[in-house]
C-alpha cells in the first residue's frame, strides 16, 4: 500500500514529521517498507531566466538563448516552441542527470553553436506527460533549487511516498483513511471528519439492477446510479499526480476517480459505459461456460458458482474482480453507470484464485471492504464525477441491503495486562478502542466492545487484545524475566534418539567426513535408482523437475554433491549427511539416516606412499565406529542381500539377526554411479539410528572391571579353505572352540591362489586365550588348539596350511 | 712406590687412547684380568711382610679402582660418541609434509541448531520433533489458518500428490515448524516449554530464498506467561547466542496463530557494509512471535481459559549467516567442499553454555 504525505494529510491534521510518522506506522504494525523522496532526483535542477532568444542561423526550429543562472549567464540552444525572452525556466546544467530522457547533460555543439545545458519540460523531469514545451514558472528566483520551489508551490509533486506492508487482517489500512485513523488513535494528530453529502438525483435511474436469490449470500448489496452527459477527458493534475506517485497510470477522469476511491477509502468501484449496457443489470452465479473479455484484454471462461454481473446480452463484469472490456468507459463515454457493491471476501478469493486474476479490487474485496460504506462511497464518487466530468445524476438504484455486521465481544481489561505483560490502565484501553472506532460499554474490568463495520477481521477477544497492545506500543514493552520451570541446575533435555543423532553427526565428522545438508527433494530418475520416485512421494507443484520427489534415501543427494565437486576438480571426497528419508507420502513415513560417502583416494600424493584408493574396509570401519558411538551392541552379524544400488559382491549389512538391519556398507553399484555422473568407484554406508535397540539398563555404572592376573597366550593358525568361504565363518568357529578361554579371534592375513591352487585361499587367524583362574599348561593349550582346528574344519572345510 | 705411579700413568694412558669398545675390553683383561698386570701385583701382596703389605695394599687397591673407573668412563664416552655418530646419520628432512589426516566438519546448520538447543535447554526448554510431510490440518487449520485465509496463498506451499480416489486434502511439506506446537501440546498438554528445530519448505527460489530452509519454533505455555516474558527470553537467547548484550525491538504485526503478534528486530550496525549485532542504531528483523491464539490452544486440546503463553519462529540459516558472516543462503545446500571446509565446524567444537559458542 502506497500513499503520499499530502494524501495522508487529507485525512489527518498533523504537524508530525515524516520520520515520526514512519516510525509510528512501523510500531503500529503497518510496517514501512520504503519512503521515496521524490524531490531527490530533481535536486540539481535550478531556476533560470531567459534573457534573450535569437533564431539559430542554421536551424529553423532552434533558438540560441542567453539564460541567467546561479553560475552566470549561459548560452543554451533550445527547440521548444514556447522559448522566449523573459520567461522563468528550469535549467539542467552540464553534469545534471535528466531522468525523463535518462541522460546526463554535457557541453555540446548543436548545428555548430555551443550549448551549455538544457531547459527542461515536465516530461523530462518525470513530473507529467506534458512535453509541448519547456516549463514556464509563474515565480521563482534565479539559482533557486527547483525542488525547493516545488515544495513551496506544488508540494504534491515532490512530497514523500510512503509504502507500507499490510498484514492480512488490516483491510481497513488498504485505504489512506484507515492509516490516518491508526495514527490519530496513537496521538499523532486528529482525524478529519469525512461524511459524503448525499447527491440528489434528478431523474429515476434507467438501468435496473437485481441480485439472483441464490446469489444474495455472496452478493448481499448492489447499488448504482447513472450520470448522463459527462465529459470524460484526462483528470486534473492533482489527481494524476496522486495516482502517478503511487505507481498507477492515469487513464481518464472516470477511471481515475474509481482508482482514487479504491486507495483513499478502500472502496473499489466500477464504471460502465451506460450506452453499452442493455436492459437490467443482474448479479448471479455462473452456470459454467460463460466467457468474458475483461479489461486486461484476456478472455475468461467461468465455472459454476463464480459471481458475475450480466445484462441482456451477456456477462459484463466479474463481480469484485474485474470489469469487461466491452462495457468499459472510454474518452467518448457520455452516460456512465457507477457501481458500488459488497462482495463476499471468501467467495471473491476463491473466484479470483480460480481465474488467476490479481486486481486491486479482488485484493480489497477478499480482505473485506466496509459494508456500510457502499452508499457513502457511491455518493463520494458521484460528487467527484460531477466536479470533474460534469453531467446530471440519476437517483440511486439498489438491490439487496448492507450486510449486518454489528457485533460485540467482552474484553477483560485485566487479561490484556496479563497477556501483554504491560500495565495498560482500563481507561487507556477504552480510549484506544474508541479512537479506533470501537465503542466500549460496561463499568467493571470486563468491557463489552462493539466492532466498527470496517474491521471485519475482529472476531473475538484476542483481536481486541491485539488492538490495545499495538496501540499501547510493543516497542515500549519492557522485558520481564521468566523463571525456570524448576529451580537449580537444568535437567538434560535430549531424548535417546536426539543423542544418537548427535553422536552420529559428531563421530562421522571426527572420522574426517564433511557434513552436507542437501535438499529433501530430488529428481524422479535419481529417486528411482534408490527405490523411490513413486506417486506417493511426488510433489504436486515442484519448483523444478530436479526437485520433484521426496528423497527415498540420502545417498542420491550426496552422490549429486560428489558429482558437482568432481566437476569442480575436487576428486577425493568424504561427505556425510544425517537427515530424514521418506519411504512414503504420509507424515509417519519418514525415517532418519546417517550416510557417508567416500570417493577417490585416501589422501593427496605424499612422499610416504600413504595414498591409496578408498575401499570397502574404510567405510566398514567408519560404519562400525559410528554405530558404536550411537550405542549399538558390539556383537553384530554381517549379512549380504542389500538393495541393488550396492555392488552385489562388495557390501555387507550390519545386522542383529536377519530382520534387524542397523546399516549397510560397501561399494556402490557402478551402473548407479554412471547414471549419476559420479566418477567411481565410490564407497558408502547408510545407517539407521532408529533401529538400534535402546539399552534397558539406564544406570551410569559400568560394573566392575576384571583384570586377569594369569598370563594370556596367542596362537596363530593358517587355514586353507575354498575361496568362497567367508573369514567370518572361520572366526565364529574358532571362537566356539572354548568360549570361556578364547577372548578374541582376529584375521591377520588373507592369501589367495598362488601355490594353493585355483579356487583356494588361506586365512590366518590369531587366537587370544585368557585364562582367569590358572596359568595354562602346554598340554592345555595344545588341546584348545586341536579343538579350534576341528571346529573350523567342521564349519568351513578348512584345513591347517602345511 | 714409584713403579706404581709409572704403572698407573701407563695404564691410564693406554685406556685414554683406546679407540673402540673391543680394545677397551682387551685393556681391561690385560690390566685387571686373572693374569692381568695389576692382578699379578695384587697376588704378590701375600708374599710381603705385614708392614710392607700395609703400605702396598691400599696403594694397589686405589690403583685398581682408578683403572676400573677410567675404563667405565672411557666406555661411556665411546658409547656417547657412537650414538652421536648414529644420530648424525639419522638426519631427516622434517620439512617434508606430515602424513595426511582427513579433517571432517560439522555443517553450520547443525552447529547453530545445537547452539540454539544448548541455550534454550538451559532455560528449561526441551526439544520436540515433527514430520516434514504434514497434514493440511496440522500445518494450517489447527494454527487458525482456514482454507480461504490469504496467509495460505502467501505461504508458497508445496503440496504432495494425491492419488485418485483419495479425497483427503493433499498433505503439504510443512511451511513452518509451528505444527510441532500442536503435536507437542496434543501429546503432553500444558504447562510446557519446548523448541522444535527442523527443515521447512516454501516454493520460492531466488537470491535470498531457497525452497528448503531451517526454522526453530519456540513454545512456552503456563498460567501467567506474558509477552514481556517472551521479550526477556529472546533477549537472553540472542545475548547468549551472539556473545554480546543484544537488545530487541518488538513491532506489532499479525500472524493467524498468535495474538497479539510481533515481529522482532535485533539491534545492529551496518558499518562498512557488514552487519554487527548488538551495537549501533539499526534494527534487523529476525523472527515472528506472539501470544498463542486461544483457537490454537483449543485445537491442541489445551484450555485457553486456564493456560496462556508465547510462541516464536526463527530462521536457523538466517541467524547462522548473521553470526558467522555467511553471505549466500543457496550455498548452504550446494555441498561445495571448499565452502564446507571454510564455514564448517570441528567435530569437537560442541556448543555448551559453560564453554561458550
Amino acid at each position: 500500500m502506497k500513499f503520499t504525505l499530502s494524501w495522508l494529510k487529507d485525512h489527518l491534521e498533523t504537524d508530525a514529521s515524516v520520520e515520526e510518522i514512519v516510525e509510528t506506522l512501523t510500531d503500529l504494525g503497518l510496517e514501512v517498507e520504503e519512503v521515496e523522496d521524490r524531490g531527490a532526483r530533481l535536486r540539481d535542477f535550478t531556476i533560470g531566466r531567459v534573457l534573450s532568444a535569437e533564431q539559430h542561423p542554421d536551424a529553423d526550429r532552434l533558438r540560441v538563448c542567453q539564460v541567467e543562472t546561479d553560475e552566470g549567464v549561459k548560452q543554451i540552444i533550445c527547440g521548444a516552441p514556447n522559448t522566449r525572452e523573459g520567461i522563468t525556466v528550469v535549467v539542467a546544467k552540464p553534469g545534471v542527470y535528466v531522468p525523463g530522457i535518462d541522460t546526463t547533460i554535457g557541453v555540446g555543439k548543436i548545428r555548430g553553436i555551443e550549448s551549455f545545458g538544457m531547459m527542461a519540460s515536465e516530461r523530462e523531469m518525470e513530473l507529467s506527460d506534458e512535453h509541448s514545451g519547456i516549463i514556464e514558472l509563474p515565480s521563482g528566483e534565479v539559482g533557486q533549487s527547483f525542488t525547493d520551489w516545488l515544495a513551496e508551490n506544488d508540494p504534491s509533486k515532490v512530497d514523500p511516498v510512503i509504502e507500507i506492508a499490510i498484514t492480512p487482517n488490516r483491510q481497513d489500512a488498504l485505504g489512506v483513511r484507515g492509516i490516518a485513523r491508526d495514527l490519530a488513535a496513537r496521538g499523532l494528530g486528529t482525524l478529519k471528519p469525512h461524511a459524503p453529502e448525499p447527491v440528489k438525483g434528478s431523474f429515476p435511474c434507467p438501468v435496473k439492477v437485481e441480485i439472483a436469490k441464490d446469489t444474495l449470500d455472496v452478493a448481499p448489496h448492489f447499488a448504482g446510479r447513472l450520470i448522463r452527459g459527462v465529459t470524460n477527458g484526462p483528470s486534473p493534475d492533482w489527481l494524476q499526480d496522486r495516482l502517478r506517485a503511487i505507481g498507477l497510470r492515469p487513464i481518464s477522469a472516470l477511471v481515475d476517480i474509481t482508482n482514487f476511491l479504491t486507495y483513499d477509502m478502500n472502496r473499489p468501484l466500477h464504471v460502465f459505459d451506460a450506452d453499452k449496457v442493455h436492459g437490467t443489470v443482474r448479479v448471479h452465479r455462473a452456470k459454467g461456460g460463460e466467457t468474458l473479455e475483461a479489461l486486461d484484454e484476456k478472455t475468461y471462461t467461468f465455472a459454476p458458482g463464480h459471481t458475475l454481473i450480466s445484462d441482456e446480452t451477456g456477462v459484463e463484469s466479474i463481480a469484485g474482480i474485474m470489469g469487461g472490456e466491452a462495457s468499459g468507459v472510454t474518452e467518448e463515454t457520455v452516460n456512465v453507470f457507477l457501481e458500488s457493491a459488497y462482495w463476499d471476501p471468501i467467495h471473491t478469493a476463491y473466484t479470483g484464485r480460480d481465474l488467476k486474476i490479481n486486481s486491486d479490487a479482488r485484493y480489497r474485496f477478499e480482505r473485506g471492504v466496509d459494508p456500510e460504506y457502499t452508499l457513502p462511497g457511491l455518493e463520494a464518487a458521484t460528487a467527484m464525477v460531477l466536479e470533474l466530468c460534469g453531467g446530471e445524476p440519476s437517483e440511486i438504484v439498489e438491490a439487496g441491503a448492507p450486510l449486518k455486521t454489528a457485533r460485540s465481544y467482552p474484553l477483560d481489561t485485566k487479561r490484556v495486562i496479563s497477556l501483554v505483560g504491560m500495565e495498560i490502565p482500563r481507561e487507556e484501553q477504552v480510549r484506544i478502542l474508541t479512537a479506533l472506532g470501537f465503542s466500549a460499554t460496561g463499568t467493571g474490568d470486563v468491557l463489552e466492545v462493539w466492532v466498527p463495520s470496517w474491521r471485519r477481521d475482529v472476531q473475538g477477544e484476542p483481536d481486541l487484545v491485539e488492538e490495545v497492545a499495538r496501540m499501547a506500543s510493543l516497542t515500549k514493552l519492557e522485558p520481564k524475566p521468566m523463571r525456570r520451570p524448576r529451580p537449580g541446575v537444568p535437567a538434560p533435555v535430549l531424548t535417546a534418539g536426539q543423542l544418537r543423532e548427535r553422536a552420529a553427526r559428531r563421530t562421522t565428522a571426527a572420522l574426517g567426513y564433511n557434513e552436507c545438508v542437501t535438499y529433501s527433494f530430488i529428481d524422479a530418475a535419481a529417486a528411482a535408482l534408490f527405490g523411490g520416485g513413486g506417486e506417493a512421494t511426488r510433489l504436486e507443484n515442484p519448483i523444478s523437475s530436479e526437485m520433484s520427489h521426496m528423497r527415498p534415501a540420502l545417498l542420491p543427494g550426496l552422490l549429486q554433491a560428489a558429482a558437482r565437486n568432481q566437476a569442480r576438480g575436487m576428486m577425493d571426497l568424504a561427505l556425510f549427511e544425517v537427515g530424514h528419508a521418506f519411504h512414503g507420502g504420509e507424515p509417519t513415513e519418514q525415517h532418519l539416516q546417517a550416510v557417508g560417502l567416500l570417493v577417490g583416494q585416501s589422501g593427496p600424493r605424499d612422499p610416504h606412499g600413504a595414498r591409496r584408493p578408498v575401499d570397502v574396509f574404510d567405510v566398514k570401519a567408519d560404519a562400525e565406529a559410528i554405530l558404536a558411538a550411537m550405542g549399538a551392541p558390539a556383537k553384530t552379524q554381517i549379512l549380504r542381500g542389500a538393495p541393488d544400488w550396492w555392488h552385489p559382491g562388495r557390501h555387507g549389512m550390519i545386522c542383529l539377526g536377519p530382520k534387524k538391519v542397523l546399516g549397510v556398507f560397501g561399494e556402490l553399484h557402478p551402473r548407479v554411479l554412471a547414471a549419476m555422473d559420479v566418477k567411481g568407484p565410490a564407497m558408502a554406508f547408510t545407517l539407521f539410528p532408529a533401529e538400534i535397540p535402546t539399552p534397558k539398563d539406564k544406570s551410569a555404572s559400568r560394573g566392575a572391571v576384571t583384570l586377569p592376573e594369569f598370563q594370556s597366550v596367542d596362537r596363530d593358525f593358517a587355514f586353507v579353505v575354498d575361496a568362497g568361504v567367508e573369514a567370518g565363518a572361520l572366526v565364529n568357529a574358532a571362537q566356539g572352540a572354548d568360549k570361556s578361554l578364547i577372548a578374541d579371534v582376529r584375521v591377520f592375513d588373507e592369501f589367495i591362489g598362488g601355490s594353493l591352487g585355483e579356487g583356494k585361499k588361506s586365512i590366518a587367524l590369531t587366537v587370544h586365550m585368557q585364562p582367569t583362574d590358572r596359568t595354562l599348561t602346554e598340554d592345555e593349550i595344545d588341546a584348545v588348539a586341536a579343538k579350534i582346528v576341528e571346529k573350523v574344519n567342521k564349519a568351513t572345510g578348512g584345513v591347517l596350511r602345511g | 712406590m714409584d713403579d706404581l705411579d709409572a704403572l698407573k700413568s701407563d695404564w691410564l694412558g693406554r685406556i685414554g687412547a683406546a679407540s673402540d669398545e673391543a680394545m677397551l675390553e682387551e685393556l681391561r683383561v690385560a690390566a685387571l684380568g686373572k693374569k692381568g698386570d695389576i692382578s699379578l701385583r695384587m697376588r704378590e701382596l701375600g708374599r710381603m711382610t705385614p708392614e710392607e703389605r700395609q703400605v702396598a695394599g691400599p696403594a694397589l687397591n686405589a690403583l685398581k679402582d682408578e683403572v676400573n673407573s677410567a675404563i667405565a668412563a672411557k666406555k661411556a664416552a665411546l658409547a656417547d660418541a657412537a650414538l652421536d655418530e648414529r644420530l648424525r646419520a639419522e638426519w631427516l628432512d622434517v620439512t617434508l609434509p606430515a602424513r595426511h589426516r582427513r579433517v571432517g566438519t560439522i555443517h553450520p546448520v547443525s552447529q547453530v541448531t545445537e547452539e540454539v538447543t544448548a541455550i534454550f535447554a538451559d532455560m528449561g526448554f526441551t526439544v520436540a520433533e515433527g514430520p516434514q510431510i504434514e497434514t493440511d490440518w496440522y500445518n494450517f487449520d489447527a494454527l487458525n489458518i482456514p482454507g480461504h485465509h490469504p496467509a495460505r496463498a502467501e505461504m508458497d506451499t508445496f503440496y504432495m500428490h494425491r492419488a485418485e480416489g483419495d479425497d483427503r486434502p493433499p498433505h503439504v511439506l510443512r511451511t513452518h515448524t509451528s505444527p510441532v506446537q500442536i503435536r507437542h501440546m496434543e501429546a503432553h498438554g500444558a504447562p510446557c516449554r519446548v523448541i522444535a528445530p527442523g527443515r521447512v519448505y516454501r516454493a520460492d527460489y531466488d537470491q535470498t530464498h531457497t525452497p528448503m530452509f531451517h526454522q526453530v519454533e519456540g513454545l512456552a505455555i503456563d498460567r501467567d506467561i506474558s509477552m514481556a516474558n517472551l521479550k526477556w527470553t529472546l533477549e537472553e537467547f540472542f545475548s547468549a547466542y551472539f556473545g554480546t548484550k543484544v537488545k530487541t525491538r518488538f513491532r506489532a504485526s499479525h500472524f493467524p496463530f498468535t495474538e497479539p503478534s510481533a515481529e522482532v528486530d535485533i539491534q545492529c550496525s551496518w558499518e562498512g557494509g557488514t552487519v554487527k549485532v548488538g551495537e549501533g542504531d539499526d534494527w534487523l528483523e529476525v523472527l515472528g512471535s506472539g501470544m498463542v491464539h486461544p483457537k490454537v490452544l483449543e485445537a491442541a486440546g489445551v484450555d485457553p481459559s486456564q493456560w496462556q503463553g508465547f510462541a516464536f519462529g526463527m530462521g536457523i540459516d538466517r541467524i547462522g549467516m548473521l553470526k558467522y558472516g555467511i553471505p549466500d543462503l543457496r550455498a548452504f545446500f550446494d555441498s561445495d567442499l571448499r565452502w564446507l571446509r571454510h564455514y564448517g565446524f570441528s567435530a569437537l567444537e560442541v556448543p555448551t553454555v559453560h564453554a561458550g559458542m
